[in-house]
């Protein structure tokens, strides 16, 4: 990576399958002072009780390396000040850990609504907390602009967050998402157990990519331990994120399609999946598959000629989707859809952000080129608006489908998991979401998590999405934010 | 003056007592039975997400969507706890949303239900003992009826959900 050849005197960690270094404060000073200028893409900022790590991906070679420096007197030079989007990172860090961000603009905390039982839980000792009242929804009082703020409770079925929006003449002028209404803690209570129990914890971070964050998190955890899934519990596994992609997208293109008005494609995308679900149910037993994968392998096999039943549906999607994509064309539909939440790649890098999102934008990133060879993207730069997202969507599940049916016609025999051995390590982990990628961090002593972290495609997508709604009319807020496929469980934590 | 002619003067009529009031209650009863039957079988649900993963919403959407229709059991999402019968809650009550669960419940007009879905709403599921959950729905509000599951599939959402149809029509909570 163009970023370690800079740094000669950096320690490396062996954290596999990526290098992690250490630099000293001074050089971290001097690194973070030349990212404004560097083309790497800053995917996380996280931290531990003695250092502060982040993740970097280079869009030119697709390296990844994660650079840390340590805490000192409980702060660490900030790095929003080159790249943007660390500053909600620090914010986290400051609430979870306790570490301040040296030269960060000041900024309230963003997961601590003053609530818990304790303050910094992931601090060597957290404090107890003085519990407070809930702090009263945050108004404007200089504006002379319209203000609504919609949530933590909004919408019909959704998730929950706050979302503030500043209005002039029916145009957004400034939108801002208060987040950590949905924090669980879910880190602290994975710390001490080994990854095996763990994982119920990552299939739980965000429910619309179980699959994708246990994979990820599985992966970190072999990665760590220097051992590989068997090669059927490596088929499966893929057979099951690109299921669950499939399942996304189609609820993606159905809720767009409900905001915007369109019943028929609601009707119809909300029915297939529903088929993808149930043919799911049947064969893994779980009609999201929550739990099936494990560090290690899976923990299901697949039911008799459940690959049949799964292949029927997808015949029935791959034959529908000529009339989706149609529906998508020139339509009422398209119209409606064409040109609303306009986003451009630079934004897009800048906010980390990946996914269908990135790729409709031309922006070629999948995190599956990492974890399988001759992997290449389906992204052709198109239109970067919420249609293009739409078509982007359609286009990936034809991908999706031709992966599945590929895999089924290999599919190896053997085992299903591999043991883990009780050792130390460190591993870094990524799974290709329906929403764009996740990684996850961790490090074990003996076989237990000492300390871990998950970074869910959320971190990027919300900072884009806030930046899109500039400008958007207020009542395509929603259909944006649809598009985007914002979700804040997973980067709530 | 003019004359009034023949034809215009009113025909001659005996003066209307007041009706049987023994009848009109029967017959008020027999509609109202009738109404509550035909018309009464309806509730709006409101869901309020106390810190759910998301599983949970994907399911309860596939009850909202095609192959469920929810509609035609006479239950729909609204989008304001102000018009809800039903209060659907999701995930484990996290501390920060255990006031959004309160002014939520508060706002809705009796009689009200509170249904808890999922294995979280329920006692905070995996989640229960962190710093940062207080446990199920029920440490913040009375709950009438749970649909376990992570998540319950949308068979299992609207058989609970009509359940409480049926209750609803034979007597609203609290009566």
């Amino acid at each position: 990576m163009t970023a370690t050849e800079t740094l000669p005197t950096a320690e490396t960690i062996a954290c596999r399958p990526w290098p992690r270094l250490v630099l000293p404060r001074q050089e971290w000073s001097d690194f973070t002072a030349t990212l404004a200028e560097r083309p790497l893409v800053l995917l996380a900022l996280w931290a531990d009780t003695q250092q502060v790590h982040a993740l970097f991906r280079d869009p030119l070679t697709q390296d990844v390396a994660a650079v840390s420096t340590p805490v000192e007197a409980g702060a660490y030079p900030a790095l929003s000040p080159a790249k943007p989007n660390a500053a909600a990172f620090e914010r986290m860090i400051a609430d979870l850990w306790g570490h301040e961000a040296e030269g960060a603009a000041p900024a309230s905390p963003w997961l601590d609504h003053g609530q818990w039982l304790q303050a910094r839980p992931m601090a060597a000792r957290p404090e107890p907390a003085r519990l407070a009242d809930p702090p009263p929804e945050p108004v404007d009082t200089d504006t002379p602009l319209m203000q609504l703020s919609l949530g933590p409770i909004h919408g019909r079925v959704t998730d929950a967050a706050r979302l503030r929006l500043q209005v002039r003449d029916g145009s957004i002028a400034v939108a801002e998402g208060q987040l950590g209404f949905s924090h669980k803690g879910a880190m602290v209570l994975m710390r001490g157990k080994s990854p095996r129990t763990a994982a119920r914890f990552a299939a739980r971070l965000a429910g619309d990519s179980t699959v994708a964050h246990s994979l990820a998190f599985a992966l970190a955890a072999e990665a760590a331990l220097g051992v590989e899934a068997p090669d059927r519990a490596v088929a499966l596994r893929g057979v099951m994120l690109e299921i669950e992609r499939v399942a996304v997208h189609l609820d993606t293109l159905a809720e767009v399609a409900r905001l915007a008005g369109a019943a028929r494609v609601h009707a119809q995308c909300s029915a297939l999946r529903e088929h993808v679900l149930r043919a799911t149910a049947e064969a893994f037993g779980h009609r999201l598959m929550m739990d099936c994968v494990v560090p290690g392998g899976v923990a299901v096999e697949m039911a008799d000629n459940a690959d049949a039943a799964i292949l029927r549906v997808l015949g029935q999607i791959a034959s529908a989707l000529p009339g989706l994509r149609r529906l998508h064309e020139g339509s009422a539909l398209a119209s409606r859809l064409s040109g609303v939440g306009r986003v451009g790649v630079p934004l897009l890098v800048q906010c980390g952000a990946g996914g269908p999102a990135a790729r409709a934008a031309g922006h070629g990133f999948d995190a599956r080129m990492l974890n399988q060879s001759g992997f290449v993207p389906a992204a052709r730069a198109r239109r970067p608006d919420t249609l293009g997202r739409q078509q982007q969507r359609l286009d990936e599940i034809e991908g999706s489908l031709r992966l599945i049916s590929t895999t089924f016609q290999r599919l190896p025999f053997g085992p299903l998991t591999v043991a883990l051995p009780q050792e130390s390590g460190e591993g870094i982990g990524c799974a290709e979401s329906a929403r764009g990628d996740v990684w996850h961090w961790l490090r074990l002593d003996h076989g237990q998590i000492a300390t871990c972290f998950p970074r869910d495609p959320g971190w990027a997508l919300w900072p884009a999405a806030e930046a899109v709604l500039l400008g958007a009319a207020v009542e395509d807020a929603g259909l944006i934010a649809a598009s985007f496929g914002l979700s804040v469980s997973g980067m709530d934590l | 003056m003019a004359r009034v002619p023949a034809w215009f003067s009113p025909p001659e009529t005996i003066a209307a007592g007041a009706p049987d009031g023994d009848t009109v209650a029967a017959l008020a009863a027999r509609l109202e039975a009738a109404a509550q039957r035909r018309l009464g079988r309806s509730l709006a649900l409101r869901h309020v997400n106390t810190g759910s993963c998301g599983g949970c919403e994907l399911e309860l959407r596939a009850v909202d969507g095609a192959l469920y229709d929810l509609q035609r059991h006479g239950l729909r999402f609204v989008e304001s706890p102000r018009h809800a019968d039903v209060l659907l809650v999701t995930g484990p009550l996290t501390r920060n949303l255990r006031a959004a669960l309160e002014q939520a419940y508060d706002v809705t007009p009796d009689p009200k239900w509170v249904v808890a879905i999922g294995d979280c709403a329920l006692d905070g599921g995996v989640f229960k003992g962190s710093y940062a959950v207080l446990g199920g729905a029920g440490m913040a509000v009375p709950v009438d009826l749970t649909i376990g599951g992570c998540p319950p599939p949308p068979e299992r959402i609207l058989s609970g959900l009509r359940s409480l149809l049926e209750a609803n029509n034979d007597g609203g909570p609290g009566t």
